[in-house]
C-alpha cells in the first residue's frame, strides 16, 4: 500500500485556493461602464451622443471661464486684459463686474456705513431659528450658532463697522447664544421678538415703533388669556383691542417714549433696499408668515363650519387663480389709488403682504394634503382622549400632518424665495434682473451679459439647495414609523 | 337693512376716495411739505439714468430731476429717485407715487390725452434707427427686406418698425427681446441681422462693443421720438413749474448762461432776458409760487442744457452723441425756449 503510484491516487485538496479576482471584463469600472453605458447598440449610441454634447458644452464654456478676469475697472479694461493675456480673438468672462459692484448685488443702495445692520439682522436670524430648526440636535445647533456668530462678527468688521457697533454686536450675540445653551423658555421668547428686532435693524428709526407693534400682540394675547373662558369671544376681543392699539395708540405712545429715550438708528428707507438684502428680507418674512397662515387656512378649509370653510375656499382658489405679478401690481399701483394721498404705506411691506398671501394659499393646499393623508383613526383617537379641537390639532394631528408635508412645504418655500425676483416689475431692485440691468446701465459695465446672471444664479442655488438639504435632514430626523 | 348699510358704507368710501383724488390738486404744496421731490426715472438706461458704484444716480434725465428739485426746494439733493419700468411708469405718475416722470418717455397723442398726462416739453429729440454688422453689406434700411430684426416688445419702436416695413413693402422676421441687454446679446450672438431701438440707445450700445468698427448705424431714422418729462393732468401750476424749469435750462444755453458764469451774470448782466431769467429784474418765479431765484438755482446744479448734454451723453463721453436735432434753433436744431417775460 505504501508508495503508491501518484497517478492512481485521486487528488484531494486540503486547503482552499485563494479567491481569484473576477475577470477584468466583468468587474470594476469596466463592468460598470459595460452595464450602464455600453450594454447594447442603442445605449452605445446614446452614450456617444451624450459625451459629444458634454464635450461641446465644456469646450465652449471652458475657455470663456478659464480666461475670466476678476480685476478690472470696466468692460473695456476686461477686454484689454484678456486680449493681452490670451490673444486678440480670445473671449473671456468678466467677473470683475461682480467684484466692482458686489455691494449693489448684495445690499442694493443701502448706505455703505450701515452694512453691518443687515449683516447682523441675517446673522441673528440663525440664532433665532437654531433652537427651532435643530431642537433635538445640540451638535448641529452649536455648529450653526457658532458659525453664525463668528461670520456675522467677521463680516461686519470687514465691512467697516465701528468698534462700538462691533462690541454691542458681540455682547448681544454671545448673550443670545448663552440663552440658547442654558434656558429653553426665554429662548422661544427671544425668537418671537426677533422679527421686530430685525425690522428695527433693517429700517432703523426709533426702536419704540417695532416695540409698540410688538406690544399690540402682547396686549392681544393678554386679553385673550384673561377672557379665555369665553371661547371665540375672547379671540375677537383680543383682535379688537390689538387693532385699536395699533391704529390709535401705538404711534402716540412710541413717539412719546422716543422723545424721552430715543434709541434711534439712522433710518433707511425702503427704496434703498435692493439686491439680496431685498430678496432675503421678502423671502424670509414671506416664509415665516405664510406657514402659520397656511396652517390656519388648511384647517379652515377642512372645518365643519360652512362660513369659515367657504371663506377659506374662496380665498385659496382666488389667490391660486391669479398670477403673482398681478398681485404685485395691485400692491404697488392699484392700492395708491385707494389710499388717501400722502399715506406712506411702505412698498416693501405691501409686497411682503402680497407674497405672503400668495404663498399661504399654496401652503394651505400642501398642508391640507398632509391632513388628508392622516388615517381617520388619529382624529378619532384624539376625540376619544377627550381633547378639544385645538388641543387635538396641536398635539396629535398637526405634528403628523406637517411631518408628512415637509417636502411640499419646503418646495413652496423655495418657489416663493425664487419668486421674490418678480418684484422687478414693481420697480424694486431684485438682484437677478433689476440690479443687473441697472449696473449694466452705467457705461463702464455695458455689455456684461452672462456674468451677473451666473453670479446671482449661483447664490440662489446655494440658498435654495441649503433649504432643500435641511428639509431632507428634517425628514430623516422625524422618521418615526416604517422602520 | 343690511344691504342699505353696505351700500351706505360703499358710498361713503367712494366719496372719501374721490375727495382724496380732488385733494391731490396742489403738487407744489405737497412737495414743499414733504421736502423731497419724487422723480420717476428709468431703472437704468445708459447716459440717461443710472446709479454709480456708490448708488448715486446720474444721467441726462436725472439732471432734470435735480434742476427741478433745486428750483422748487432749493436743494438739488432733495430728490427721491423712483425707478419705474415701462409698465409702471404712467400708473406711478397718475397714482401720485411720483411728482414728475423724467424717464425718456415718448410724447404721443394717446399718452397726452387718454392716459391723462401732460408732457411739459421735449428734453431729447430721438428717433428709431437700425444697427447692422458691417459684413452684412447693407448701407440703407431699405435693403433690409427679409431680415431678422431684434425688437423690444411693448414699445413704440415695435409699432414703428411694422409701419416702416409695411410702407416700404418689405417683410421682416422679428426676434422679440425684453431688455436692451438681451437685445445686445442676441444681436452679438447673430440671432438677428439688425437691432433696432432709439438712435441714442444704438449709439451707446455700439460704443460699448468690443469691436465698434465692425458695426454701423444705418442713416435712416424711421420715427419721431420726442422724449420729455411728464406730469399729471389737472395741476397746471405744477405743470408750469416743470415746463419752465426745462425751458430755463434751454434758454440759459441760448443766452450763454453757464454754471461757471452764472453768479457773475446775475450781478452784472445788462441783458434784460438774462436778468429776467436769473430773477434780478421782474419776479417771474412769484407767478408760479416760487421765489425769484428759482431758475438760477436750477441752472447752477449741473449747468445749462448744453452743459448737461455734454457731461452725460455728449461727444466727450463714451456714449458720444452729437447734438443733431438737439442743438439750439440758432444752430440748426429744434431747441427753442419760449421767451421769459
Amino acid at each position: 500500500m505504501s508508495n503508491p503510484d501518484p497517478r492512481s491516487v485521486a487528488f484531494v485538496r486540503k486547503t482552499m485556493l485563494p479567491p481569484e479576482p473576477p475577470p477584468a471584463r466583468a468587474s470594476g469600472a469596466v463592468l460598470w461602464l459595460r452595464e450602464n453605458l455600453f450594454s447594447g447598440p442603442l445605449n452605445i449610441l446614446l452614450t456617444l451622443i451624450g459625451l459629444g454634447i458634454l464635450w461641446l458644452i465644456f469646450s465652449t464654456l471652458w475657455p470663456w471661464l478659464s480666461n475670466s478676469v476678476w480685476n478690472a475697472e470696466s468692460m473695456a479694461d476686461c477686454r484689454k486684459i484678456i486680449a493681452a493675456a490670451h490673444g486678440p480673438d480670445a473671449s473671456g468672462a468678466c467677473f470683475a463686474i461682480i467684484k466692482h459692484r458686489w455691494n449693489q448685488f448684495v445690499f442694493g443702495f443701502y448706505p455703505s456705513d450701515l452694512y453691518w445692520r443687515p449683516v447682523l439682522a441675517f446673522g441673528t436670524l440663525f440664532l433665532a431659528l437654531a433652537p427651532v430648526l435643530f431642537a433635538d440636535s445640540p451638535k448641529a445647533r452649536r455648529i450653526v450658532t457658532g458659525l453664525a456668530v463668528a461670520l456675522t462678527f467677521v463680516i461686519s468688521a470687514v465691512l467697516g463697522a465701528t468698534v462700538v457697533e462691533l462690541g454691542g454686536m458681540a455682547i448681544l450675540m454671545l448673550a443670545w447664544v448663552y440663552l440658547i445653551e442654558t434656558r429653553t423658555g426665554p429662548v422661544v421668547l427671544a425668537s418671537l421678538i426677533y422679527p421686530f428686532f430685525a425690522v428695527w435693524l433693517l429700517w432703523g428709526g426709533t426702536i419704540w415703533e417695532p416695540a409698540m407693534a410688538l406690544a399690540g400682540f402682547v396686549l392681544g394675547f393678554v386679553v385673550w388669556r384673561a377672557l379665555s373662558a369665553y371661547g371665540m369671544f375672547a379671540f375677537a376681543a383680543a383682535v379688537v383691542v390689538a387693532a385699536f392699539w395699533w391704529l390709535a395708540l401705538s404711534d402716540i405712545v412710541s413717539r412719546g417714549i422716543a422723545t424721552v429715550l430715543p434709541m434711534r438708528l439712522a433710518p433707511v428707507s425702503s427704496d434703498q433696499f435692493g439686491g439680496f438684502v431685498l430678496s432675503i428680507t421678502i423671502g424670509v418674512s414671506g416664509i415665516a408668515l405664510s406657514l402659520p397662515l397656511g396652517v390656519i387656512l388648511a384647517l379652515a378649509r377642512r372645518s365643519d363650519l360652512p362660513i369659515i370653510k367657504i371663506m377659506a375656499v374662496i380665498f385659496i382658489e382666488f389667490i391660486r387663480g391669479v398670477p403673482l405679478i398681478t398681485l404685485l401690481f395691485v400692491a404697488s399701483l392699484l392700492l395708491n389709488y385707494f389710499l388717501p394721498p400722502g399715506t406712506n404705506f411702505d412698498i416693501i411691506l405691501r409686497v411682503i403682504i402680497m407674497v405672503t398671501l400668495f404663498a399661504s394659499a399654496y401652503m394651505a393646499e400642501v398642508i391640507r394634503g398632509g391632513l388628508a393623508a392622516l388615517p381617520k383613526g388619529q382624529y378619532e383617537a384624539a376625540d376619544a382622549l377627550g381633547l378639544d379641537y385645538w388641543k387635538a390639532q396641536r398635539l396629535i394631528i398637526l405634528p403628523q400632518a406637517l411631518k408628512i408635508s415637509i417636502p411640499g412645504i419646503v418646495s413652496t418655500f423655495i418657489g416663493m424665495f425664487k419668486d421674490t425676483t418678480l418684484v422687478v416689475f414693481v420697480g424694486l431692485f431684485d438682484p437677478l434682473k433689476a440690479m443687473s440691468d441697472t449696473i449694466r446701465a452705467s457705461f463702464e459695465w455695458k455689455g456684461a451679459y452672462w456674468e451677473p446672471y451666473i453670479f446671482v444664479g449661483s447664490i440662489f442655488f446655494i440658498l435654495c439647495f441649503g433649504m432643500s438639504r435641511y428639509s431632507m435632514y428634517l425628514e430623516r430626523r422625524l422618521k418615526r414609523d416604517h422602520r | 337693512m343690511k344691504k342699505s348699510a353696505l351700500f351706505g358704507s360703499v358710498t361713503v368710501f367712494a366719496l372719501a376716495a374721490s375727495g382724496a383724488m380732488a385733494a391731490e390738486g396742489d403738487t407744489l404744496k405737497e412737495v414743499k411739505a414733504r421736502g423731497v421731490l419724487n422723480c420717476g426715472v428709468n431703472t437704468g438706461l445708459v447716459g440717461f439714468a443710472a446709479p454709480d458704484a456708490n448708488g448715486n444716480w446720474t444721467g441726462f434725465d436725472v439732471a432734470y430731476c435735480k434742476a427741478l428739485a433745486a428750483a422748487v426746494l432749493g436743494d438739488a439733493t432733495k430728490v427721491k429717485y423712483v425707478p419705474t419700468t415701462g409698465q409702471t411708469r404712467f400708473t406711478a405718475l397718475s397714482s401720485g407715487e411720483i411728482d414728475v416722470l423724467a424717464r425718456n418717455s415718448t410724447w404721443t397723442f394717446q399718452r397726452d390725452t387718454d392716459l391723462k398726462l401732460d408732457f411739459v416739453g421735449v428734453n431729447y429729440y430721438d428717433g428709431q434707427g437700425f444697427m447692422v454688422r458691417k459684413d452684412l453689406g447693407v448701407s440703407s434700411a431699405k435693403e433690409l427686406d427679409g431680415a431678422t430684426i431684434c425688437i423690444q416688445t411693448g414699445t413704440t419702436t415695435e409699432l414703428n418698425l411694422a409701419d416702416y416695413f409695411k410702407a416700404n413693402n418689405m417683410t421682416y422676421q422679428p426676434v422679440n427681446i425684453d431688455s436692451n441687454a438681451e437685445g445686445e446679446q442676441q444681436y452679438m450672438a447673430g440671432a438677428c441681422d439688425a437691432y433696432t431701438t432709439d438712435a441714442s440707445g444704438l449709439a451707446a450700445t455700439r460704443a460699448a462693443f468690443a469691436d465698434p468698427e465692425n458695426h454701423i448705424i444705418l442713416p435712416e431714422i424711421i420715427s419721431k421720438e420726442p422724449l420729455g418729462p411728464a406730469v399729471r393732468h389737472g395741476d397746471n401750476n405744477w405743470g408750469d413749474i416743470a415746463r419752465w424749469t426745462l425751458f430755463a435750462l434751454v434758454a440759459a444755453e441760448e443766452y450763454g448762461v453757464t454754471s461757471a458764469n452764472i453768479d457773475e451774470l446775475s450781478k452784472s448782466s445788462q441783458n434784460p432776458e438774462v436778468q429776467r431769467l436769473l430773477g434780478t429784474s421782474d419776479d417771474l418765479g412769484k407767478m408760479m409760487g416760487l421765489d425769484a431765484e428759482w431758475a438760477k438755482r436750477a441752472i447752477k446744479v449741473q449747468g445749462n442744457y448744453g452743459e448737461i448734454f455734454a457731461a452725460t451723453i455728449g461727444e466727450q463721453t463714451p456714449i458720444g452723441l452729437a447734438r443733431g436735432l438737439n442743438a439750439q434753433w440758432t444752430q440748426g436744431g429744434l431747441l427753442y425756449a419760449i421767451p421769459f417775460r
